[in-house]
Protein backbone atom coordinates (compact mmCIF):
# COMPACT_ATOMS: atom_id res chain seq x y z
CA UNK A 1 0.00 0.00 0.00
CA UNK A 2 1.44 3.25 -1.06
CA UNK A 3 1.98 5.68 1.75
CA UNK A 4 0.07 8.80 1.03
CA UNK A 5 2.19 11.89 1.40
CA UNK A 6 0.48 14.31 3.72
CA UNK A 7 0.15 17.83 2.52
CA UNK A 8 1.47 19.25 5.74
CA UNK A 9 4.73 17.32 5.68
CA UNK A 10 7.53 19.80 5.22
CA UNK A 11 10.08 19.44 2.47
CA UNK A 12 13.74 19.28 3.40
CA UNK A 13 14.24 22.89 2.41
CA UNK A 14 11.37 23.96 4.64
CA UNK A 15 12.76 21.89 7.49
CA UNK A 16 15.98 23.90 7.34
CA UNK A 17 13.89 26.91 8.39
CA UNK A 18 16.28 29.48 6.96
CA UNK A 19 14.69 30.02 3.52
CA UNK A 20 11.26 30.20 5.14
CA UNK A 21 12.52 32.64 7.75
CA UNK A 22 13.99 34.83 5.03
CA UNK A 23 10.64 34.74 3.24
CA UNK A 24 8.80 35.80 6.36
CA UNK A 25 11.25 38.57 7.11
CA UNK A 26 11.04 39.97 3.61
CA UNK A 27 7.26 39.96 3.82
CA UNK A 28 7.20 42.03 7.01
CA UNK A 29 9.90 44.35 5.68
CA UNK A 30 7.84 44.86 2.55
CA UNK A 31 4.82 45.73 4.68
CA UNK A 32 6.71 48.30 6.71
CA UNK A 33 6.86 50.57 3.67
CA UNK A 34 3.29 50.11 2.55
CA UNK A 35 0.73 52.85 3.19
CA UNK A 36 -0.87 52.54 6.62
CA UNK A 37 -4.52 51.79 7.28
CA UNK A 38 -4.72 53.78 10.49
CA UNK A 39 -7.03 56.79 10.42
CA UNK A 40 -5.89 59.69 12.59
CA UNK A 41 -9.34 59.84 14.13
CA UNK A 42 -10.19 63.12 15.80
CA UNK A 43 -8.50 65.06 13.00
CA UNK A 44 -9.60 62.80 10.21
CA UNK A 45 -13.12 61.40 10.42
CA UNK A 46 -14.59 58.22 9.09
CA UNK A 47 -17.38 58.91 6.63
CA UNK A 48 -19.64 55.84 6.66
CA UNK A 49 -21.39 54.47 3.58
CA UNK A 50 -25.19 54.68 3.25
CA UNK A 51 -25.63 51.18 4.67
CA UNK A 52 -24.13 52.29 7.99
CA UNK A 53 -26.44 52.22 11.03
CA UNK A 54 -25.60 55.18 13.20
CA UNK A 55 -27.95 56.79 15.71
CA UNK A 56 -31.65 56.68 14.73
CA UNK A 57 -33.13 60.07 13.88
CA UNK A 58 -36.55 61.43 12.97
CA UNK A 59 -37.03 62.72 9.47
CA UNK A 60 -38.04 66.39 9.26
CA UNK A 61 -39.82 67.55 6.10
CA UNK A 62 -38.85 70.77 4.31
CA UNK A 63 -41.67 72.64 6.05
CA UNK A 64 -40.17 71.81 9.45
CA UNK A 65 -42.71 69.14 10.41
CA UNK A 66 -41.91 65.58 11.39
CA UNK A 67 -43.16 62.70 9.28
CA UNK A 68 -43.93 60.56 12.29
CA UNK A 69 -47.61 59.76 12.87
CA UNK A 70 -47.01 58.46 16.39
CA UNK A 71 -48.29 54.98 15.61
CA UNK A 72 -45.93 53.60 18.23
CA UNK A 73 -44.75 50.67 16.12
CA UNK A 74 -41.09 51.57 16.57
CA UNK A 75 -41.51 51.78 20.28
CA UNK A 76 -43.24 48.40 20.24
CA UNK A 77 -40.59 46.66 18.13
CA UNK A 78 -37.57 48.13 19.81
CA UNK A 79 -35.80 45.19 21.49
CA UNK A 80 -33.99 47.44 23.90
CA UNK A 81 -37.08 49.44 24.90
CA UNK A 82 -35.27 52.61 23.99
CA UNK A 83 -38.11 54.57 22.39
CA UNK A 84 -40.89 56.42 24.08
CA UNK A 85 -43.68 57.99 21.97
CA UNK A 86 -46.63 60.02 23.17
CA UNK A 87 -49.23 60.77 20.55
CA UNK A 88 -51.52 63.77 20.24
CA UNK A 89 -54.09 64.95 17.73
CA UNK A 90 -53.46 67.61 15.18
CA UNK A 91 -55.49 69.64 12.64
CA UNK A 92 -53.07 68.65 9.91
CA UNK A 93 -53.85 66.05 7.28
CA UNK A 94 -52.10 63.20 9.10
CA UNK A 95 -54.24 63.79 12.24
CA UNK A 96 -51.71 62.43 14.74
CA UNK A 97 -48.24 63.57 15.74
CA UNK A 98 -45.86 62.78 18.61
CA UNK A 99 -45.85 65.41 21.35
CA UNK A 100 -43.02 63.58 22.94
CA UNK A 101 -40.55 61.35 21.15
CA UNK A 102 -37.54 60.18 23.12
CA UNK A 103 -34.79 57.70 22.36
CA UNK A 104 -32.55 56.65 25.18
CA UNK A 105 -29.18 56.36 23.53
CA UNK A 106 -27.77 54.36 26.43
CA UNK A 107 -30.30 51.64 25.58
CA UNK A 108 -30.30 51.72 21.81
CA UNK A 109 -28.37 48.88 20.24
CA UNK A 110 -28.48 50.24 16.67
CA UNK A 111 -30.38 47.25 15.37
CA UNK A 112 -32.40 49.34 12.92
CA UNK A 113 -35.73 47.58 13.67
CA UNK A 114 -37.44 50.92 14.29
CA UNK A 115 -36.44 52.06 10.83
CA UNK A 116 -37.60 48.83 9.30
CA UNK A 117 -41.00 48.79 10.94
CA UNK A 118 -41.92 52.45 10.45
CA UNK A 119 -44.82 52.74 7.94
CA UNK A 120 -44.09 56.40 7.23
CA UNK A 121 -40.30 56.22 6.66
CA UNK A 122 -40.19 58.67 9.53
CA UNK A 123 -37.35 57.21 11.55
CA UNK A 124 -34.07 56.30 9.83
CA UNK A 125 -30.57 55.46 10.89
CA UNK A 126 -28.12 58.34 10.42
CA UNK A 127 -24.35 58.32 9.98
CA UNK A 128 -23.69 59.85 13.37
CA UNK A 129 -21.45 57.63 15.49
CA UNK A 130 -20.00 60.15 17.90
CA UNK A 131 -22.15 59.45 20.94
CA UNK A 132 -20.48 60.29 24.22
CA UNK A 133 -22.18 61.72 27.28
CA UNK A 134 -20.96 62.83 30.64
CA UNK A 135 -24.35 62.46 32.33
CA UNK A 136 -27.10 59.88 31.95
CA UNK A 137 -29.78 62.53 31.42
CA UNK A 138 -27.85 63.80 28.38
CA UNK A 139 -28.22 60.40 26.77
CA UNK A 140 -31.97 60.73 26.38
CA UNK A 141 -32.51 62.43 23.04
CA UNK A 142 -35.74 64.35 22.66
CA UNK A 143 -37.39 65.67 19.51
CA UNK A 144 -35.04 68.65 19.41
CA UNK A 145 -32.05 66.38 18.86
CA UNK A 146 -33.80 63.74 16.83
CA UNK A 147 -35.37 65.85 14.11
CA UNK A 148 -33.07 66.00 11.12
CA UNK A 149 -33.82 67.73 7.79
CA UNK A 150 -34.63 65.23 5.06
CA UNK A 151 -31.87 66.58 2.79
CA UNK A 152 -29.24 65.30 5.21
CA UNK A 153 -30.69 61.82 5.10
CA UNK A 154 -31.02 61.52 1.34
CA UNK A 155 -28.61 58.68 0.72
CA UNK A 156 -29.95 56.57 3.59
CA UNK A 157 -33.51 56.96 2.31
CA UNK A 158 -32.39 56.09 -1.21
CA UNK A 159 -30.55 53.08 0.16
CA UNK A 160 -33.68 51.95 2.00
CA UNK A 161 -35.85 52.39 -1.08
CA UNK A 162 -33.57 50.30 -3.26
CA UNK A 163 -32.64 47.53 -0.81
CA UNK A 164 -35.30 47.27 1.88
CA UNK B 1 47.89 56.35 35.82
CA UNK B 2 47.23 56.87 39.49
CA UNK B 3 44.41 55.23 41.35
CA UNK B 4 42.27 58.39 41.65
CA UNK B 5 42.31 59.03 37.94
CA UNK B 6 41.23 55.44 37.31
CA UNK B 7 38.46 55.77 39.85
CA UNK B 8 37.16 59.06 38.46
CA UNK B 9 37.26 57.89 34.87
CA UNK B 10 35.57 54.64 35.83
CA UNK B 11 32.76 56.44 37.63
CA UNK B 12 32.24 58.76 34.69
CA UNK B 13 32.17 55.82 32.31
CA UNK B 14 29.73 53.91 34.52
CA UNK B 15 27.41 56.93 34.69
CA UNK B 16 27.51 57.39 30.93
CA UNK B 17 26.95 53.72 30.18
CA UNK B 18 24.10 53.30 32.68
CA UNK B 19 22.27 56.41 31.57
CA UNK B 20 22.70 55.55 27.90
CA UNK B 21 21.45 52.03 28.66
CA UNK B 22 18.38 53.28 30.51
CA UNK B 23 17.53 55.72 27.77
CA UNK B 24 18.05 53.12 25.06
CA UNK B 25 15.93 50.60 26.91
CA UNK B 26 13.01 52.97 27.24
CA UNK B 27 13.26 54.03 23.63
CA UNK B 28 13.64 50.45 22.55
CA UNK B 29 10.18 49.76 23.95
CA UNK B 30 8.82 52.68 21.96
CA UNK B 31 10.74 51.58 18.89
CA UNK B 32 9.42 48.05 19.23
CA UNK B 33 5.86 49.33 19.28
CA UNK B 34 6.43 51.52 16.26
CA UNK B 35 8.16 48.80 14.23
CA UNK B 36 5.49 46.25 15.10
CA UNK B 37 2.87 48.75 13.99
CA UNK B 38 4.65 49.39 10.71
CA UNK B 39 4.99 45.68 10.04
CA UNK B 40 1.22 45.38 10.47
CA UNK B 41 0.38 48.47 8.40
CA UNK B 42 -0.49 50.52 11.46
CA UNK B 43 1.03 53.71 12.84
CA UNK B 44 1.78 52.86 16.46
CA UNK B 45 1.96 55.31 19.36
CA UNK B 46 2.26 58.79 17.87
CA UNK B 47 0.34 61.04 20.24
CA UNK B 48 2.54 61.84 23.24
CA UNK B 49 4.94 64.51 22.06
CA UNK B 50 6.11 64.80 18.47
CA UNK B 51 5.39 61.43 16.80
CA UNK B 52 5.07 59.89 20.25
CA UNK B 53 8.66 60.46 21.39
CA UNK B 54 7.53 61.10 24.95
CA UNK B 55 5.62 57.79 25.07
CA UNK B 56 8.32 55.96 27.12
CA UNK B 57 8.03 58.54 29.91
CA UNK B 58 4.26 58.27 29.91
CA UNK B 59 4.59 54.47 30.13
CA UNK B 60 7.00 54.62 33.05
CA UNK B 61 4.81 57.12 34.87
CA UNK B 62 1.79 54.89 34.37
CA UNK B 63 3.64 51.84 35.69
CA UNK B 64 4.88 53.75 38.72
CA UNK B 65 1.38 54.86 39.61
CA UNK B 66 -0.11 51.37 39.40
CA UNK B 67 -0.93 49.38 42.46
CA UNK B 68 1.67 46.79 43.38
CA UNK B 69 -0.24 43.56 43.91
CA UNK B 70 1.46 40.61 45.57
CA UNK B 71 -0.63 37.41 45.60
CA UNK B 72 -1.34 35.78 48.97
CA UNK B 73 0.27 32.53 47.89
CA UNK B 74 3.49 34.25 46.89
CA UNK B 75 6.65 33.92 48.94
CA UNK B 76 7.24 37.61 49.39
CA UNK B 77 11.02 38.01 49.88
CA UNK B 78 11.83 36.06 46.73
CA UNK B 79 8.91 37.53 44.85
CA UNK B 80 10.53 40.93 45.44
CA UNK B 81 14.06 39.73 44.86
CA UNK B 82 13.46 38.20 41.42
CA UNK B 83 12.97 41.41 39.43
CA UNK B 84 15.94 42.91 41.27
CA UNK B 85 18.14 40.03 40.15
CA UNK B 86 16.85 40.41 36.61
CA UNK B 87 17.70 44.11 36.51
CA UNK B 88 21.05 43.61 38.26
CA UNK B 89 22.15 41.02 35.73
CA UNK B 90 20.95 43.11 32.83
CA UNK B 91 22.81 46.23 33.88
CA UNK B 92 26.07 44.75 35.13
CA UNK B 93 26.78 42.60 32.11
CA UNK B 94 27.43 45.60 29.96
CA UNK B 95 30.56 46.51 31.96
CA UNK B 96 33.00 44.47 29.89
CA UNK B 97 31.82 45.30 26.39
CA UNK B 98 34.11 47.83 24.68
CA UNK B 99 32.30 50.57 22.79
CA UNK B 100 35.30 52.36 21.31
CA UNK B 101 39.11 52.43 21.07
CA UNK B 102 41.33 53.80 23.83
CA UNK B 103 41.34 57.60 23.92
CA UNK B 104 43.72 59.94 25.68
CA UNK B 105 42.08 62.54 27.89
CA UNK B 106 44.30 64.98 29.87
CA UNK B 107 47.33 62.81 29.20
CA UNK B 108 45.68 59.63 30.47
CA UNK B 109 44.91 56.73 28.17
CA UNK B 110 41.34 55.71 28.83
CA UNK B 111 39.98 52.54 27.25
CA UNK B 112 36.34 53.02 26.24
CA UNK B 113 35.03 50.11 28.26
CA UNK B 114 33.87 50.22 31.86
CA UNK B 115 36.03 47.33 33.02
CA UNK B 116 38.80 45.97 30.82
CA UNK B 117 38.73 42.49 32.33
CA UNK B 118 40.91 39.84 30.72
CA UNK B 119 38.26 37.16 31.21
CA UNK B 120 35.48 39.43 29.97
CA UNK B 121 33.75 36.80 27.88
CA UNK B 122 33.58 34.39 30.79
CA UNK B 123 32.16 37.20 32.90
CA UNK B 124 29.38 37.79 30.38
CA UNK B 125 28.55 34.09 30.09
CA UNK B 126 28.51 33.75 33.87
CA UNK B 127 26.25 36.73 34.43
CA UNK B 128 23.79 35.95 31.67
CA UNK B 129 23.28 32.51 33.14
CA UNK B 130 22.46 34.19 36.45
CA UNK B 131 19.51 35.66 34.59
CA UNK B 132 17.89 32.23 34.67
CA UNK B 133 17.61 32.52 38.43
CA UNK B 134 15.55 35.68 38.16
CA UNK B 135 13.00 33.97 35.94
CA UNK B 136 12.95 30.65 37.76
CA UNK B 137 12.64 32.29 41.17
CA UNK B 138 9.94 34.62 39.90
CA UNK B 139 8.00 31.66 38.57
CA UNK B 140 8.44 29.61 41.70
CA UNK B 141 7.75 32.31 44.27
CA UNK B 142 4.58 33.58 42.61
CA UNK B 143 2.55 30.63 43.87
CA UNK B 144 0.75 30.18 40.56
CA UNK B 145 1.00 27.21 38.25
CA UNK B 146 1.32 29.26 35.10
CA UNK B 147 4.21 31.21 36.52
CA UNK B 148 5.85 27.99 37.62
CA UNK B 149 5.52 26.50 34.15
CA UNK B 150 7.00 29.62 32.66
CA UNK B 151 9.90 29.47 35.08
CA UNK B 152 10.60 25.79 34.44
CA UNK B 153 10.45 26.20 30.71
CA UNK B 154 12.78 29.11 30.75
CA UNK B 155 15.38 27.36 32.87
CA UNK B 156 15.33 24.37 30.53
CA UNK B 157 15.53 26.63 27.53
CA UNK B 158 18.28 28.85 28.80
CA UNK B 159 20.43 25.96 29.96
CA UNK B 160 20.17 24.18 26.62
CA UNK B 161 20.96 27.23 24.60
CA UNK B 162 23.79 28.34 26.81
CA UNK B 163 25.71 25.28 25.71
CA UNK B 164 25.56 26.07 22.01
CA UNK B 165 26.25 29.68 22.85
CA UNK B 166 29.38 28.77 24.79
CA UNK B 167 30.63 26.48 22.04
CA UNK B 168 30.06 29.10 19.35
CA UNK B 169 32.09 31.55 21.40
CA UNK B 170 34.82 28.89 21.42
CA UNK B 171 35.51 29.53 17.74
CA UNK B 172 35.93 33.25 18.36
CA UNK B 173 38.29 32.60 21.25
CA UNK B 174 40.43 30.28 19.12
CA UNK B 175 40.90 33.01 16.54
CA UNK B 176 41.55 35.82 18.98
CA UNK B 177 43.59 33.74 21.40
CA UNK B 178 42.18 35.69 24.31
CA UNK B 179 39.11 36.04 26.51
CA UNK B 180 39.49 39.82 26.58
CA UNK B 181 36.72 41.55 24.57
CA UNK B 182 39.23 44.24 23.57
CA UNK B 183 41.57 41.63 22.10
CA UNK B 184 38.70 39.98 20.23
CA UNK B 185 37.82 43.32 18.64
CA UNK B 186 41.49 43.94 17.82
CA UNK B 187 41.66 40.57 16.08
CA UNK B 188 38.87 41.51 13.65
CA UNK B 189 40.74 44.09 11.57
CA UNK B 190 39.61 45.09 8.09
CA UNK B 191 36.88 42.79 6.85
CA UNK B 192 38.18 39.88 8.94
CA UNK B 193 34.94 39.88 10.90
CA UNK B 194 34.21 36.67 12.69
CA UNK B 195 30.75 36.61 11.07
CA UNK B 196 32.48 36.23 7.69
CA UNK B 197 35.20 33.83 8.83
CA UNK B 198 32.87 31.53 10.74
CA UNK B 199 29.32 31.96 9.47
CA UNK B 200 28.07 28.80 11.21
CA UNK B 201 29.24 30.06 14.58
CA UNK B 202 27.64 33.41 13.88
CA UNK B 203 24.27 31.83 13.12
CA UNK B 204 24.33 29.50 16.12
CA UNK B 205 25.33 32.37 18.39
CA UNK B 206 22.62 34.59 16.94
CA UNK B 207 19.93 31.96 17.39
CA UNK B 208 21.13 31.16 20.89
CA UNK B 209 21.05 34.82 21.83
CA UNK B 210 17.44 34.96 20.73
CA UNK B 211 16.75 32.04 23.04
CA UNK B 212 18.80 33.54 25.85
CA UNK B 213 16.95 36.82 25.76
CA UNK B 214 13.60 34.99 25.58
CA UNK B 215 12.61 36.82 22.46
CA UNK B 216 10.29 35.46 19.82
CA UNK B 217 10.50 32.94 18.18
CA UNK B 218 11.78 31.51 21.46
CA UNK B 219 9.68 33.36 24.03
CA UNK B 220 8.44 30.10 25.53
CA UNK B 221 8.62 31.31 29.15
CA UNK B 222 6.05 33.98 28.37
CA UNK B 223 3.97 32.22 25.71
CA UNK B 224 0.85 34.33 26.21
CA UNK B 225 -1.68 31.96 24.60
CA UNK B 226 -0.87 28.99 26.82
CA UNK B 227 0.72 30.40 29.96
CA UNK B 228 -1.19 33.68 30.43
CA UNK B 229 1.92 35.78 30.97
CA UNK B 230 4.42 33.11 32.00
CA UNK B 231 6.74 33.86 34.88
CA UNK B 232 5.54 37.45 35.29
CA UNK B 233 1.82 36.66 35.41
CA UNK B 234 1.68 37.59 39.09
CA UNK B 235 3.71 40.75 38.83
CA UNK B 236 2.38 44.25 38.57
CA UNK B 237 3.49 47.85 38.76
CA UNK B 238 7.21 48.57 38.95
CA UNK B 239 8.17 44.94 39.60
CA UNK B 240 6.65 44.01 36.28
CA UNK B 241 8.42 46.96 34.73
CA UNK B 242 11.66 45.55 36.17
CA UNK B 243 11.27 42.36 34.15
CA UNK B 244 10.19 44.33 31.16
CA UNK B 245 13.21 46.61 31.28
CA UNK B 246 15.52 43.67 31.96
CA UNK B 247 14.27 41.93 28.85
CA UNK B 248 15.07 44.92 26.71
CA UNK B 249 18.39 45.51 28.46
CA UNK B 250 19.26 41.88 27.72
CA UNK B 251 18.45 42.53 24.11
CA UNK B 252 20.92 45.40 24.04
CA UNK B 253 23.57 43.25 25.68
CA UNK B 254 22.97 40.42 23.27
CA UNK B 255 23.31 42.82 20.34
CA UNK B 256 26.45 44.39 21.79
CA UNK B 257 27.90 40.92 22.36
CA UNK B 258 27.16 39.84 18.81
CA UNK B 259 28.73 43.03 17.50
CA UNK B 260 31.80 42.57 19.65
CA UNK B 261 32.29 38.90 18.94
CA UNK B 262 31.25 38.62 15.32
CA UNK B 263 30.79 41.99 13.64
CA UNK B 264 34.11 43.68 14.39
CA UNK B 265 33.03 45.57 17.52
CA UNK B 266 33.66 49.28 17.20
CA UNK B 267 35.86 48.81 14.14
CA UNK B 268 35.01 50.59 10.92
CA UNK B 269 36.77 48.54 8.22
CA UNK B 270 40.13 50.10 7.24
CA UNK B 271 39.43 53.26 9.20
CA UNK B 272 43.03 53.43 10.41
CA UNK B 273 44.25 53.83 6.81
CA UNK B 274 42.18 57.01 6.30
CA UNK B 275 44.73 59.06 8.26
CA UNK B 276 42.26 60.62 10.71
CA UNK B 277 43.31 62.32 13.94
CA UNK B 278 42.97 60.26 17.13
CA UNK B 279 39.90 62.22 18.26
CA UNK B 280 37.95 61.67 15.05
CA UNK B 281 39.03 58.07 14.99
CA UNK B 282 37.47 57.55 18.42
CA UNK B 283 34.28 59.40 17.50
CA UNK B 284 33.76 57.45 14.28
CA UNK B 285 34.50 54.18 16.09
CA UNK B 286 31.91 54.86 18.78
CA UNK B 287 29.35 55.84 16.14
CA UNK B 288 30.15 52.67 14.18
CA UNK B 289 29.53 50.62 17.30
CA UNK B 290 26.20 52.33 17.98
CA UNK B 291 25.04 51.88 14.39
CA UNK B 292 25.90 48.19 14.42
CA UNK B 293 24.11 47.65 17.71
CA UNK B 294 21.09 49.61 16.48
CA UNK B 295 20.93 47.53 13.32
CA UNK B 296 20.97 44.33 15.35
CA UNK B 297 18.31 45.65 17.71
CA UNK B 298 16.14 46.38 14.72
CA UNK B 299 16.79 42.84 13.55
CA UNK B 300 15.66 41.48 16.91
CA UNK B 301 12.41 43.43 16.71
CA UNK B 302 11.89 42.64 13.06
CA UNK B 303 12.23 38.90 13.71
CA UNK B 304 9.81 39.12 16.60
CA UNK B 305 7.08 40.53 14.40
CA UNK B 306 7.70 38.10 11.55
CA UNK B 307 7.99 34.63 13.01
CA UNK B 308 5.59 32.47 15.01
CA UNK B 309 6.61 30.86 18.29
CA UNK B 310 8.34 27.47 18.32
CA UNK B 311 6.65 24.61 20.08
CA UNK B 312 8.43 23.50 23.21
CA UNK B 313 9.69 20.17 21.85
CA UNK B 314 10.77 21.81 18.60
CA UNK B 315 12.73 24.28 20.63
CA UNK B 316 14.52 21.57 22.57
CA UNK B 317 15.14 19.59 19.36
CA UNK B 318 16.62 22.63 17.72
CA UNK B 319 18.78 23.37 20.73
CA UNK B 320 20.23 19.93 21.30
CA UNK B 321 20.09 18.26 17.90
CA UNK B 322 20.87 21.17 15.60
CA UNK B 323 22.50 24.10 17.35
CA UNK B 324 24.79 22.06 19.58
CA UNK B 325 26.34 19.91 16.78
CA UNK B 326 26.57 22.96 14.53
CA UNK B 327 28.53 24.87 17.12
CA UNK B 328 30.89 21.90 17.48
CA UNK B 329 31.34 21.80 13.70
CA UNK B 330 32.15 25.47 13.86
CA UNK B 331 35.02 24.84 16.27
CA UNK B 332 36.46 22.24 13.92
CA UNK B 333 36.05 24.65 11.02
CA UNK B 334 37.90 27.42 12.87
CA UNK B 335 40.65 25.04 13.89
CA UNK B 336 41.03 24.03 10.23
CA UNK B 337 41.20 27.70 9.22
CA UNK B 338 43.96 28.28 11.72
CA UNK B 339 45.86 25.20 10.54
CA UNK B 340 45.64 26.07 6.85
CA UNK B 341 46.02 29.83 6.82
CA UNK B 342 48.13 30.19 9.98
CA UNK B 343 45.82 33.00 11.09
S1 LIG C 1 -32.18 50.99 16.50
FE1 LIG C 1 -33.11 49.24 17.53
S2 LIG C 1 -32.59 49.63 19.66
FE2 LIG C 1 -32.22 51.54 18.63
S3 LIG C 1 -34.12 52.65 18.87
FE3 LIG C 1 -34.27 51.56 16.93
S4 LIG C 1 -35.28 49.66 17.44
FE4 LIG C 1 -34.58 50.52 19.35
S1 LIG D 1 -41.40 56.84 13.94
FE1 LIG D 1 -42.59 55.62 12.54
S2 LIG D 1 -42.99 53.76 13.68
FE2 LIG D 1 -42.32 55.24 15.15
S3 LIG D 1 -44.18 56.16 15.90
FE3 LIG D 1 -43.47 57.44 14.26
S4 LIG D 1 -44.52 56.67 12.49
FE4 LIG D 1 -44.76 55.10 14.01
Amino acid sequence: MAVKKREKDLTLLQKMYIPEIVKGLSLTMHNMFKPKFTMKYPEEKFIPPASYRGRPVLVMEENGEERCVACGLCSRVCPALAIEVQAAETEREKERYPVKFEINMLRCIFCGFCEEVCPEEAIVMSKDYELAFSRREDAIYGKDKLLTPVVQLKDRIEFLRSYK
Amino acid sequence: MNIWAVLIFSIIKILIVVSVMLLTVSYLVYFERRVSAWAQNRLGPNRVGWEGVLQPFADVLKLLLKEDIVPDAAYKPIHTLAPIIALFVAFTTYAVIPFGPSVSIFGYTVPLVVADVNIGILYVLALTSLGVYAITLAGWSSGSKYSLFGGIRSSAQMISYEISMGFSVGGVLLLAGSLRPEAIVEAQHGWMWNAILQPIGFITFLVSSFAETNRLPFDLPEAEPELVGGYHTEYSSMKFAGFFLAEYANMIIASAMIVTLYLGGWRFPYLETFGLSAGWFAVISVITFCVKVAALLFFFIWVRWSLPRFRYDQLMNLGWKVMFPLSLINIVWVAALIMIFKL
